[in-house]
This record gives C-alpha cells, sequence and structure tokens, in this order.
C-alpha cells in the first residue's frame, strides 16, 4: 500500500466512515504493528482510543494474596539496571511510567493526565518535541509527591554514562525539560516519527528523584533504594531476596480509584518453565505463571484438570531463519564470513528459494508449537486475527526440487545435488531447545527429498546468545549457513527491528560482531528506504517505507519467517488479567482482580 | 590437639589457593558473560555494554583480575553480584539457612535410617530383614534425586493434591502454623535427599559393622557375658563408625552438590540453586564465592572427620 492509499485510509477515520479499529487491523495486515499503525492516527489528529477497563471491583483491597511464579526471578529491582525481562517485571510492581502499551497497541496515560497528541498541544508540529502533561496527586510511597523533577531527574540518571543504565538508549539522544511542577517536555535532535520511547512502557518507569539524587553516576551501584524500591505503583515494597521471590503489599494512596485488589503480592522465582505451568494448571499453588514456553502438548495435558487455562497473548516476537550471504567456511583477515567473500551456493537465488519451499511451517506449527508458534513466511509479524490473508508460504519438496534442477543442480549418486563440483550440503545451526531440534529435523527431512543434504549442529544456548567475542559458536559470528533463533520486537516501532537489514549494522571482525545484521544481507535499496524511514516526520509516508522493507527483504529469501512466537502463561481460572504483548506482563497489575 | 588443629588450618591456606586460582581460571575461560543478554537487546547501546563491562573490571587481564579477587577476599570482601549488584556475601547468607537446613536434616534423617538398618542388618546377615533391606538400598541409590523428585511431585502434590511443591522462604503465618506450613513444603525434599542418602549409608554401615563383628574382641565381650545390646552399641558399632564417619564427612560437599538439582526442582532458594543462576548468568563473582564456599567445607569437614577419628578410637592420636 502506497502513501496515497494509506492518507486516503487516515482521513477516512477521521470523519469517521471507518473504524479505528479496522483501520489498525489493515495497518497491521501490511506488517506494520498495532502501535505504529494507532500513533500513526494520534499524529493526524486522530484520538488514541479510550481503553475499556473489564476492572469490576468497587473498592481496593480484600483480595487477598496474589502468587505469580517467574521462573526466572528478578535479580535487581531497579527498572534502569534490568538486564533482562524479568527484573523489568519485578521493578513494575513498584514502578510506573508515564504510559504503556495496551494489547491492542494503544498508548495507555499511567502517570501522564493524558496521551499528548496535536489537539492537546502535546505533539509539536514539526516532530522536535513532545510535552507531557503529569497527572496530580501522585504520591511515592513514602508520601513525597511525584512531581516534573522526578521525570527529569530520571531522564539525567538514566542518560549519564557513568550511570550506565540499560535502559540509556532511549534518553541519551533526548533532552528533559521541566515546564512547570506538572509538565516536561522531552525534545529530540531530529525530527522523531516514534516518540514513545523515553519515559514509556518497560523502559520508561519513572524513580524518585529525593532517594536517588545522590547516587547518579558512578555511586549508582550504592543506592539504598535499588534493593528496597519505592515507587508510586498499585503495590509497595515489602521483601526482595535477589533470583527468589520479591513482595509487596497493596498501596493504599494508589492514584487510580478502587485499586489493586489483592492486599499482598508475591512473586516466586526458581525450578524451570514446565513445573511453574504445573504449579498453576494442575496443583493451583499459584495464580499465574510467567513465560511458560513449554511443548504446547505438554500444557493441554496439564489444562485438561480444569484449574486453569493457557493465556496467549500476542506480540513480535519471531523464530526465523537466516541463510548466509557470506562465505563461512574462508577465512579472510582473520574473519570467517567476511563480506568480502561471497557464499559460494547461497548466492544463487534458486537454492535460497528452494530452502524455503522446503520449511513446513505448518507441521511445524502442527507438531511443535501449537498454540505457541503460528505458521509465518514473514518477518515483521502481527497479531494472529489481523493477520494478512495476502502473506502465504507453500511447502512443496517437488517444485522445490524442480527449482533446483532447472537451476542446473543435478543430483549425484548419494542423492545430493551438485554443480560446478560444489554440493548442497550445508551446516544449519541453533541453539539448544527441544522445539528447535525437532524443527532442525522436519526441515532436514525435507531437504534430504529435495536433494539438499544438511548437517544439523546445535549450541548450547549460554554459549549461542553470548555476546562472547572469543566463541566461534555465538550466533552474532554465524559462522554456517544456515541458522535459526527468535529475534525478539522490544519497542513497538519497527525502527529498530528493521534496522537489523541496514548494510552498516552487518557484524563484522571490526565491531565485533556487535552489528545486528547478523545476516549479512546487504541492499543499497534496503539502506535508503531506512533511512528515509528514519527521517521522515509523515508517520504515513514512513509506514509505506516500512512496509517496503519488510517486502525487500522477505522476496530475497535470505531470511524467512518460521513461526510468530506469542507470550504464553498459566492462569487460574478465575483471575482477570490485562497483559499486553507490547509492553511487560505486569504493566497493568493493578488492574487485575479475581472473579468471586 | 590445638597446635594440631592450628597446623591443619595453615595447611589449609596454600589448597584453598590453589583451589581458587583453578576455579578462576577455568571460569575466566568459559564463554559467556553476565552481560550477554544485553548483547541480545536492540534497546541497549553497545557503548553501554562497553561501560559495564569496563566498570565491572571484565576486560582486565585474568591475572589482574584474580590478584583483586583474592586481595579482596583476603580483606574480607566477598565482591558483588554482576547480576544483583549486591554484595556477595549478602546474597550467600540469605540463602545458607535454607539450605543448612534441608540438607542438614536430610542428613539427620539418612542416618536415623540408616544406622538402625544397617547394623540390624550386620547382625543377622543373609536374613530375610538383611535381603529386604539391602534390595531397598540398591534402589534407593541407583534413583537419581530428580528422579525421584519429580515423582514425588507427580504422586503427592499432583495425584494426591498432600502437599506444596514450591518451597517459600517466608511463609505469613505465625505460630505453630508458621512451623507446620514450613515442615510441610520442607518434607519431600528432605525426604527425596535424606532417603537417597540413606540407602548408600546403609550399605556402608552394614559392611562397616560386618567386618568388625567377626574380630576377636567383639567374641571376648561375649564370652564375658555381656548383654548383647551392650556389645553391639559398645563394641561394634563405636569401632565400625569410624570409615562411616569419613564417608558421612566426606559426603557433605557432596550433599550440597546433590542439593542443587533438588533445590532446583523444589524451588528450594539455598545455595545450589544460586550457583545454578550464578553459572546461567556467568555471574564470575557468586560463582567463585559459592564454590569457594564449597571447597572450605570439603577441608573444613574433613577436619572434623579427623577430631572424630580420635574421640572414636582414642588409640588414634592427633600429631
Amino acid at each position: 500500500m502506497r502513501e496515497q492509499e494509506l492518507r486516503g485510509l487516515v482521513a477516512e477515520v477521521k470523519d469517521g466512515t471507518l473504524s479505528r479499529r479496522s483501520f489498525v487491523q489493515r495497518m497491521v495486515a501490511l506488517g506494520l504493528t498495532a502501535p505504529m499503525a494507532t500513533m500513526m492516527l494520534a499524529h493526524h489528529g486522530v484520538a488514541m482510543a479510550q481503553p475499556s477497563s473489564a476492572y469490576t471491583p468497587t473498592k481496593a483491597g480484600g483480595g487477598g494474596p496474589l502468587k505469580l511464579l517467574f521462573w526466572q526471578a528478578p535479580t535487581l529491582l531497579n527498572p534502569h539496571f534490568a538486564v533482562g525481562t524479568k527484573d523489568q517485571e519485578g521493578s513494575r510492581l513498584f514502578y510506573e511510567p508515564l504510559a504503556g502499551w495496551d494489547p491492542e497497541g494503544n498508548m495507555v496515560p499511567i502517570l501522564a493526565a493524558e496521551v499528548p497528541s496535536r489537539e492537546n498541544g502535546g505533539l509539536a508540529a514539526d516532530g522536535m518535541s513532545v510535552t507531557w502533561k503529569l497527572k496530580r496527586g501522585v504520591k511515592w510511597h513514602d508520601g513525597k509527591p511525584f512531581t516534573a523533577d522526578d521525570v527529569v531527574f530520571t531522564w539525567k540518571y538514566a542518560s549519564n554514562p557513568e550511570t550506565a543504565a540499560v535502559t540509556s538508549g532511549s534518553y541519551i539522544d533526548v533532552v528533559t525539560e521541566k515546564i512547570d511542577d506538572h509538565t516536561v517536555v522531552v525534545k529530540f535532535k531530529k525530527a522523531t516519527p516514534f516518540w514513545g520511547d523515553a519515559f514509556v512502557a518497560a523502559l520508561g518507569q519513572i524513580i524518585p528523584k529525593h532517594l536517588f539524587e545522590d547516587y547518579i553516576g558512578a555511586k549508582s551501584r550504592d543506592a539504598p533504594t535499588n534493593l528496597k524500591p519505592v515507587g508510586t505503583g498499585p503495590y509497595r515494597f515489602v521483601e526482595f531476596k535477589p533470583g527468589d521471590i520479591v513482595r509487596g503489599e497493596r498501596n493504599p494512596d494508589y492514584h487510580r480509584p478502587n485499586r489493586p485488589f489483592f492486599d499482598t503480592v508475591e512473586m516466586k522465582g526458581g525450578g524451570d518453565a514446565v513445573s511453574a505451568a504445573r504449579a498453576v494448571l494442575q496443583t493451583g499453588e499459584f495464580d499465574y505463571a510467567w513465560n511458560t514456553q513449554v511443548e504446547d502438548e505438554v500444557l493441554l495435558r496439564m489444562e485438561a484438570g480444569g484449574k486453569g487455562r493457557t493465556m496467549i497473548t500476542e506480540g513480535g516476537d519471531i523464530e526465523f531463519i537466516q541463510l548466509q550471504t557470506c562465505d563461512p567456511w574462508t577465512e579472510i583477515d582473520g574473519e570467517r564470513a567476511s563480506l568480502k567473500a561471497p557464499h559460494p551456493i547461497m548466492t544463487d537465488k534458486a537454492v535460497r528459494q528452494a530452502i524455503g519451499l522446503l520449511v513446513d511451517r505448518t507441521s511445524i506449527q502442527k507438531f511443535i508449537y501449537g498454540r505457541t508458534g503460528v505458521a509465518t513466511p514473514n518477518f515483521l509479524t502481527n497479531p494472529k486475527q489481523f493477520r494478512s490473508a495476502k502473506a502465504t508460504w507453500e511447502f512443496n519438496a517437488e517444485k522445490a526440487a524442480q527449482l533446483l534442477e532447472s537451476a542446473g543442480w543435478k543430483r549425484g549418486a548419494d542423492g545430493v545435488r551438485a554443480k560446478d563440483g560444489k554440493r548442497l550440503k550445508f551446516v544449519f545451526q541453533t541453539s539448544i531447545n527441544a522445539p528447535r531440534q525437532k524443527t532442525q529435523a522436519i526441515i532436514k527431512q525435507a531437504c534430504q527429498r529435495a536433494g539438499i543434504d544438511l548437517e544439523l549442529k546445535s549450541v548450547v544456548g549460554s554459549v549461542f546468545f553470548s555476546s562472547d567475542v572469543a566463541n566461534p559458536d555465538t550466533y552474532t559470528k554465524f559462522y554456517c549457513d544456515m541458522q535459526m533463533f527468535t529475534t525478539t520486537m522490544t519497542q513497538p516501532d519497527a525502527e529498530r527491528f528493521m534496522n537489523q537489514y541496514c548494510s552498516w549494522e552487518a557484524a563484522t571482525k571490526e565491531n565485533k560482531w556487535q552489528g545486528r545484521n547478523i545476516v549479512r544481507w546487504r541492499s543499497e535499496d534496503y539502506d535508503r528506504l531506512f533511512r528515509a524511514g528514519q527521517g521522515e516526520l509523515d508517520p504515513v509516508k514512513r509506514a509505506a517505507l516500512f512496509v517496503q522493507m519488510n517486502d525487500l527483504v522477505i522476496a530475497d529469501g535470505h531470511v524467512m519467517g518460521v513461526v510468530n512466537r506469542p507470550k504464553t502463561a498459566a492462569v487460574i481460572n478465575k483471575l482477570k488479567t490485562n497483559v499486553s504483548g507490547w509492553d511487560n506482563s505486569l504493566w497493568l497489575i493493578g488492574e487485575w482482580f479475581r472473579e468471586a | 590437639m590445638g597446635s594440631y588443629l592450628v597446623r591443619r588450618l595453615l595447611i589449609a591456606i596454600p589448597s584453598l589457593i590453589g583451589i581458587s586460582l583453578v576455579l578462576f581460571t577455568v571460569l575466566a575461560l568459559a564463554p559467556g558473560d553476565p552481560f550477554g543478554e544485553l548483547a541480545t537487546n536492540p534497546n541497549v547501546p553497545p557503548e553501554v555494554r562497553e561501560a559495564l563491562r569496563v566498570k565491572f573490571g571484565l576486560d582486565d587481564p585474568i591475572m589482574v583480575r584474580y590478584l583483586r579477587w583474592i586481595v579482596a577476599m583476603a580483606q574480607g570482601d566477598w565482591g558483588f553480584s554482576f547480576a544483583s549488584r549486591i554484595n556477595v556475601d549478602t546474597l550467600i547468607l540469605q540463602r545458607l539457612p535454607t539450605t543448612l537446613f534441608v540438607v542438614g536434616s536430610s542428613q539427620i534423617l539418612a542416618l536415623m535410617i540408616a544406622l538402625p538398618i544397617g547394623v540390624y542388618a550386620a547382625t543377622k546377615p543373609y536374613s530375610i530383614f538383611d535381603q529386604v533391606a539391602n534390595t531397598l538400598a540398591f534402589v534407593g541409590f541407583s534413583l537419581p534425586t530428580f528422579f525421584t523428585g519429580l515423582l514425588f511431585i507427580l504422586v503427592f502434590s499432583v495425584q494426591l493434591d498432600w502437599l506444596p511443591f514450591v518451597y517459600r522462604s517466608d511463609i505469613s503465618a505465625t505460630g505453630w502454623q508458621f512451623y507446620w506450613q514450613h515442615l510441610r513444603q520442607a518434607i519431600m525434599p528432605i525426604a527425596v535427599l535424606g532417603l537417597f542418602q540413606a540407602a548408600s549409608y546403609t550399605r556402608y554401615i552394614r559392611s562397616a559393622v560386618l567386618d568388625v563383628i567377626r574380630l576377636d574382641y567383639v567374641t571376648t565381650a561375649r564370652a564375658k557375658g555381656l548383654d548383647e545390646g551392650i556389645v553391639i552399641v559398645k563394641h561394634v558399632v563405636r569401632n565400625a563408625l569410624i570409615p562411616v564417619v569419613t564417608l558421612v564427612a566426606l559426603q557433605m560437599p557432596a550433599i550440597f552438590g546433590g542439593a542443587i538439582v533438588t533445590e532446583q526442582i523444589f524451588r528450594v532458594p539455598g545455595i545450589g540453586s544460586l550457583l545454578i543462576d550464578a553459572i546461567l548468568a556467568n555471574d564470575t563473582p557468586v560463582i567463585m564465592a559459592v564454590t569457594f564456599v564449597f571447597s572450605c567445607l570439603v577441608v573444613f569437614f574433613n577436619l572434623v572427620a579427623d577430631i572424630l577419628y580420635g574421640w572414636l578410637d582414642p588409640r588414634i592420636s592427633y600429631r
């Protein structure tokens, strides 16, 4: 869909002939994320949808304890040091950002009084700033008022290089200024189409100035509040044992009326995903188990007891396959898969297309992932109910064989095809994980039928996903022909997600393989589109650019989606949650309640 | 005795230094780093990862890092965890009581089962009782704890719904309820560890007692007309215990190791699960501290064993 059409659609939403919802659905079908689509509307003066709350309790408290089981437990409770999602989730019990993302991708104000828009003067027309109005009457857990100073301080804290905050990526390029006690303005260095980054969602949790101001920069590790968080959230801190348990109690002064429902909350850690699911679905010892990434078959068997259910939340995470673009078997200047040496076989598009035809996504979904992995050929994926019918894939071993045959790859005596002395024999690596090894086996079998020999390699996860420069088996080095892993979409905007294919991001020895373009796919067209997208203020034009980028990558065949991986969690029957695929699971823990 | 103790403790120092050097080198050579997870996070700029590595001294040469570690250690500074950014000693002290409670109780349980059964089986070798005890012991130590642990969970938690299988370090109940809940959640991990140990101890005690029971001095004691019970307890068991003490003492660190698996299964927040988490997170200071505690335990229990020998058999002197 091109710019003209998009513009037409936005206009239709504006005058009411097209519903917001169907607009978002159409955008998502195009390969955009739901939050991007809603931001697009916001830019054009269409108000964000009012999220409807299903919260029914009429008074706060009285709900007893809420017991959450996180098999990966939080090890620290400062959101700006959070090494992984687990730490962000732990912090989220106590801290809050200005706004979060709901499951539909709408921005929901939390500590902000309202979502900034053109109408309310929040968004500058030139895209150089966003003004946030803060909610009044919000108190920190120690009784001090929450003001603009805290927001400005959070920016100072996170952007200070000495602090080494993991959230710094969202803060170093912006400047935050106080306008009055309840208004702050975030200024950008260049026109920024996606303004919902700093102070929003997991990376945007605001910390109190009065408790952290003496611990900024190099002294950041010594802050007592790192271990005893004081936030504005629905629960107040009680106890924390790293890697074991986090406990909180109801915040009687919480700024949203009648919330939270539960009197205490506890987050217990340890063990593994299977037994976590069991503690909810089979014994009911816990109310909620986070990230139950277990084979669906096992989950279904546990659910049969009728105590709980598996909750599936759509997000952008995708399990996908990369076909190497460079030669991983020849060393040039101490570097394998160097940009100087193209892959001897994978450069043949017929081979890539054949492999694409040999990935049996239907079986992979059906027999391996079940509800926890939805087949897709795309890289940028979307919620299931919105998935485009246009995007299709095919599993056809005969067609693949024909394709290879006509490209000159003839079967040898051993059934493996060869051409000019080069045999279709590839090494296919992934991390050790039961579903991945099963997927590898399915693909290997199909490839065998078409005359491609795959050698399967599996690397232990802690090595595969490490940034260890000395190890040849990390996924960022990608020292083989094919690999498969999941890439997570941590942000509801596609810019950071799509920079994985910019040529300057190619992982090389020079950048210690820190570049995000692991497949080392390079296209001038793509680079041009990406640069244009970065500087493009008009969200409609920008969206059209991202759609083109996605199509470009997929069409070339070096990258192919296998399954989209939604968030899974186990929940006991009467618990009502509000989990979003675009934010932390506990982003709105204050809205959770148990039905009578 | 006093000088013996001092001498033994002095000998322990170089061995502990040697152990720490080996541990440190192995860890430094192992793949992965504590900030690996940040590498996969597109929101974290590479500069931040670099800054963190520099801040925590991860890029310094191994020798420099080792020296820094050992100097700090000598001053009682255990370092701080990269993952939690809190002091390692705090972290370990938080976990230690639970481990001691679970492992200690399981050892007591194991000895309470193994001693009477082993001794009785040895006094009546090849009787029905002996054969049944032997068979059970073989079954017991052939089954790994992760298997029996899962079996217990499936039977007692899932099927019968009698016991909880998630161990909680904090129990909100008070009074008797507190002890009752603690006991309830500890039953399965203690039983799994205790029964496994009991099985091997039974075999060992039986053969130790068998060795002693035929010696002349036992026959002499009987000939003096002593009561059979007194002969067994005072003359046989006391002497038979010497090898058993060695076994139990040397098993202690291994049991902490065995508890790693059990702690993982039942989510017991002990040292074992701390070690596993630290290894998965490549949290070197924590791994160093925990493994170092284990090596200290080995040295310590060896010493305890040596002292117990002398108490059991006065002929062994401390020289």
